[in-house]
């Protein structure tokens, strides 16, 4: 039913064993359902992006017209749908954060690494995504989440020796 | 009255429902206006538009009257203040983005979104900020996009999602950030797929063509019917100063429901082309002159009344001339004493045809075919040979019908099948004898036809098993059955499958009127209403391979449109006169023709077609014919006029119909066979098989439409 190019050889094994695993949960007309998280799967093995022919093969192996594919890639932020850098950096902005001083914190990320929201570092290493909405760590304001690990209480200080930690 | 039958109130009207309606489909047969973006009644309801919101009592808040089921007893108020506020703030909202382009816009004068800002909408906006942009897509030559005018309402990309079957439009990103789109750029390719434009409420989508030609207040609607291929969809026709600018469907549930095909609306392109015929033209000295319509027709009527004299007059018309044009054209060759016409310019068998069905048809009614049981369809490639068909029987599918096929592999169905049994064409035949052996041991009734069963295979048992699964089960044959070189023994095989399951038995006729050629007597073996002729004259494959002294050609080009092609053009190099009635000058026609006459197109012209179920769909001429050209029957009249026959007195096309209707009488649909003729073991070859139509390619007109030529459909089958 696809109109892709009929290709699935980008998945790794492991990718089509996670998808396989997921789309098991569902009922089999609802294959659909298993989007995300093969998307996730195969956006973690490839440096933390997607491409056009990687969502082509998830759509080719879920049997899913591409175009379902790329809609929900565009839809959610976690997925990133042109190259990036691999730390995905993401800095809470909602209101909690930000009556707690996100805005310095934003602001001195991009200072120390030299790009804008939505910009990646010329070594491809950290990613500074453009917006991120509340991941619900309210009590410990300010925060930030990079590579799905949560570091609260954030200041401009601990930023740093967060980021030095991570080289 | 069953326990689904409710009552609820809408601003103080009793009115009856039943269970698990929405309000609007309530309302809407009623009468009762809700305004709109998203709801289409054709389409699943997605109720983002919020443009219904309506006040039910004891709700505390309005409520989409598309997504809210009726309860019994729910009071429903639209016009009341809570609702008509609700109404104009989502207006308020619909436009804050919405550019106020409408002096350019397409759509302007025949705008949902328009209309309802009139109704609904602020004089004066609130909004100051900046209004959003969105990069248009280049989705395909058909339909042209200004992405900024989009609300948001997904009907499009419902359409190709639920009525294509092939989702090709996305909502991409969220938010302020959400598109329509393809996300990859790519052309929209589905046959269907110009049905957005008119989905679309606004004017994000519209017909590239038609772009910047006219607006929609100044053009005249006429009402007439497709040209193209035997559903015989309804349409109606956007004229201006006497020029056809635009086609669009005319709801006809029956049949085209409010979907045509691309090709049905686009085709009106090749109308206007440079190459279209505007005088009489003469061959001399090995080039067309031009000619006034005096000489062309005395010309022709000389050598005419000399071949009836002492020659032999063959006379080929195209399956979609009109029901007027057949009858005059078989009135005219047999008042010439020749009963050499035929219509069946595409068949390589026409042996047996004492067995002819009085015309072909579908064998039940389009509609019918959506509650089928089971459907078998033997050599077809549905989808490129009537669209619009190819639709119902998608929606069958959808609903549990099983729809099977005995088919060559590669062609992509959008639904599901249930059974493809995979054949070359070459092996049609014994496929088909396989499969009444199938349905033999299914049935425990044995078929008279002499000939061995050959090997039985599951495939072959599954259709068999799915044909007597049901009541309403039909058997189909489409145009690479009918235009196969053992056609007439397929057809008996066929007959006698659905014979045996109780199914009905249909053809899928050639173009728009292969009925009405029938009927009118366009066949060398039977006069008007099906009656024998005393003694058949040659049919289109003797008339084709071997001269006659002269020809009358109507509607066709031999290259594209017989099963000969180049050699049937060798052939009539061989003749001494030929005659062509068209509307464009074919390139090759200076081999062959000695006199064209210009004749009006679909649009040109009044007249009937039959449609697949019997229907005889009669129409106007909606534009000035171009040039001197002038409808076809008028031509033939004049023809017989000057041959001095009797009875050419025909004012308009009405009183041609009359008496071709007088004449034909009551005719029957009846697709049995007294008795079948002998099934031999024939061997073919895939090189005689007849090629799958190029949906692009299947009459002039098609292929004059430079739209559809630019398409991803006509450049793959380009090589057919």
């Amino acid at each position: 039913m696809s109109v892709s190019n009929k290709d699935t050889s980008q998945l790794s094994e492991h990718a089509r064993q996670v998808i396989d695993h997921w789309v098991a949960k569902f009922p089999p007309d609802k294959k659909r359902s298993a989007v995300i998280e093969a998307l996730r799967t195969v956006q973690h093995e490839n440096n933390g992006y997607l491409t056009a022919e990687l969502m082509d093969a998830v759509a080719e192996h879920l049997d899913l017209p591409t175009i379902q594919v790329y809609e929900v890639a565009t839809f959610y932020s976690m997925f990133e749908t042109r190259p990036v850098g691999r730390c995905h950096i993401s800095v809470c902005t909602n209101i909690a954060c930000h009556l707690r001083g996100s805005a310095e914190i934003v602001e001195h990320i991009e200072k120390r690494f030299g790009i804008k929201t939505g910009e990646s570092t010329p070594d491809g290493k950290f990613y500074l995504k453009r917006e991120e909405e509340c991941l619900a760590a309210c009590v410990n304001a300010p925060m930030m989440m990079i590579d799905h690990v949560y570091y609260e209480n954030l200041t401009p200080e601990t930023v740093d020796q967060i980021l030095e930690g991570l080289k | 009255m069953s326990d689904d039958d409710i009552k609820i109130e809408v601003n103080g009207v009793p009115m009856s429902a039943r269970k698990g309606q929405m309000i609007i489909q309530v309302t809407d047969p009623a009468g009762v206006y809700i305004p709109r973006f998203c709801y289409h009644d054709k389409l699943s309801i997605a109720a983002n538009c919020r443009m219904c919101l309506v006040e039910v009592e004891k709700a505390p808040k309005p409520l989409p009257a598309c997504a809210t089921p009726v309860t019994d007893g729910m009071k429903v108020f639209t016009k009341s203040a809570a609702a008509i506020a609700a109404q104009k703030a989502t207006m308020e909202f619909l436009l804050i983005n919405h550019p106020l382009d409408c002096p350019i816009c397409d759509q302007g004068g025949e705008c949902e979104l328009q209309d309802l800002a009139m109704g609904f909408g602020r004089d004066v906006s609130r909004y100051n900020e900046r209004k959003r942009v969105v990069a248009d897509k280049d989705i395909g030559p058909l339909v042209s996009t200004d992405m900024t005018r989009c609300i948001h309402c997904t009907r499009c990309v419902r359409f190709t999602e639920e009525i294509a079957g092939l989702q090709e439009l996305g909502t991409l990103g969220r938010g302020e950030n959400m598109e329509i789109g393809t996300y990859i750029e790519r052309s929209v390719d589905h046959e269907l797929s110009g049905n957005v434009i008119d989905l679309c409420p606004v004017g994000a989508l519209n017909s590239r063509p038609f772009r910047f030609r006219a607006r929609s207040w100044e053009m005249m609607q006429q009402a007439t019917v497709s040209p193209h291929d035997s559903v015989g969809s309804n349409l109606f026709a956007h004229t201006m100063h006497g020029k056809l600018l635009r086609v669009v469907p005319r709801p006809n549930e029956a049949l085209n429901e409010t979907w045509i095909a691309d090709r049905d609306r686009f085709s009106y392109a090749g109308i206007y082309t440079d190459d279209r015929l505007e005088t009489p033209v003469f061959r001399v000295d090995g080039e067309f002159r031009p000619t006034d319509w005096a000489t062309a027709l005395q010309r022709v009527a000389t050598r005419l009344g000399e071949t009836a004299k002492e020659g032999s007059l063959g006379v080929l018309a195209a399956p979609g001339a009109t029901l007027e044009e057949h009858y005059l054209l078989q009135k005219l060759a047999r008042d010439l004493g020749s009963n050499n016409i035929d219509h069946r310019l595409h068949a390589m068998d026409l042996g047996d045809d004492d067995n002819d069905p009085p015309f072909p048809w579908l064998g039940a009614a389009v509609a019918e075919l959506e509650s089928a049981d089971a459907v078998l369809v033997v050599g077809s490639h549905i989808r490129h040979e009537v669209p619009v068909l190819a639709h119902r029987l998608r929606k069958a599918g959808l609903a549990g019908s099983q729809i099977n096929f005995l088919n060559p592999a590669g062609f992509e169905y959008l639904f599901p099948v249930h059974e493809y049994a995979e054949t070359p064409l070459s092996q049609l035949q014994p496929q088909l004898v396989a499969l009444l052996g199938a349905v033999e041991a299914v049935t425990g009734r044995r078929s008279e036809l002499a000939v061995d069963r050959g090997a039985i295979s599951d495939a072959h048992r599954r259709i068999a098993d799915s044909l007597m699964s049901g009541d309403k089960s039909h058997v189909v044959l489409g145009h690479l059955a009918t235009r196969h070189p053992g056609y007439s023994k397929l057809r008996a095989i066929a007959t006698e499958i659905a014979r045996l399951v109780g199914a009905t038995m249909g053809y899928i006729p050639e173009s728009c009127n292969a009925a009405g050629a029938y009927m009118a007597g366009v066949v060398p073996h039977r006069a008007p209403g099906g009656k024998p002729v005393a003694e058949p004259g040659r049919n289109a494959r003797q008339m084709l391979a071997e001269a006659c002294d002269a020809y009358v050609l109507l509607g066709f080009e031999p290259q594209h449109d017989t099963a000969e092609g180049q050699a049937a053009i060798e052939t009539l190099r061989g003749a001494s006169f030929v005659v062509m009635l068209a509307s464009w000058l074919d390139p090759t026609a200076i081999e062959y023709a000695d006199v064209i006459l210009p004749i009006g197109t679909f649009a040109e012209t009044a007249g009937t077609y039959v449609n697949m179920q019997g229907d005889q769909q009669s129409f106007s001429g909606v534009a000035e014919p171009v040039g001197d050209a002038r409808p076809g029957w008028k031509v033939l009249r004049v023809l017989g006029n000057q041959l001095e026959l009797d009875g050419y007195e025909y004012n308009n096309a009405a009183e041609v119909l009359a008496a071709a209707n007088a004449d034909i009488g009551v005719m029957r649909p009846d697709n049995t066979i007294a008795r079948s003729p002998a099934i031999n073991g024939a061997q073919y070859s895939e090189a005689e098989m007849p090629r799958p139509s190029r949906i692009y390619g299947i009459d002039p007109l098609v292929r004059r439409a430079r739209p559809l030529q630019r398409t991803r459909d006509a450049k793959r089958t380009a090589d057919r």
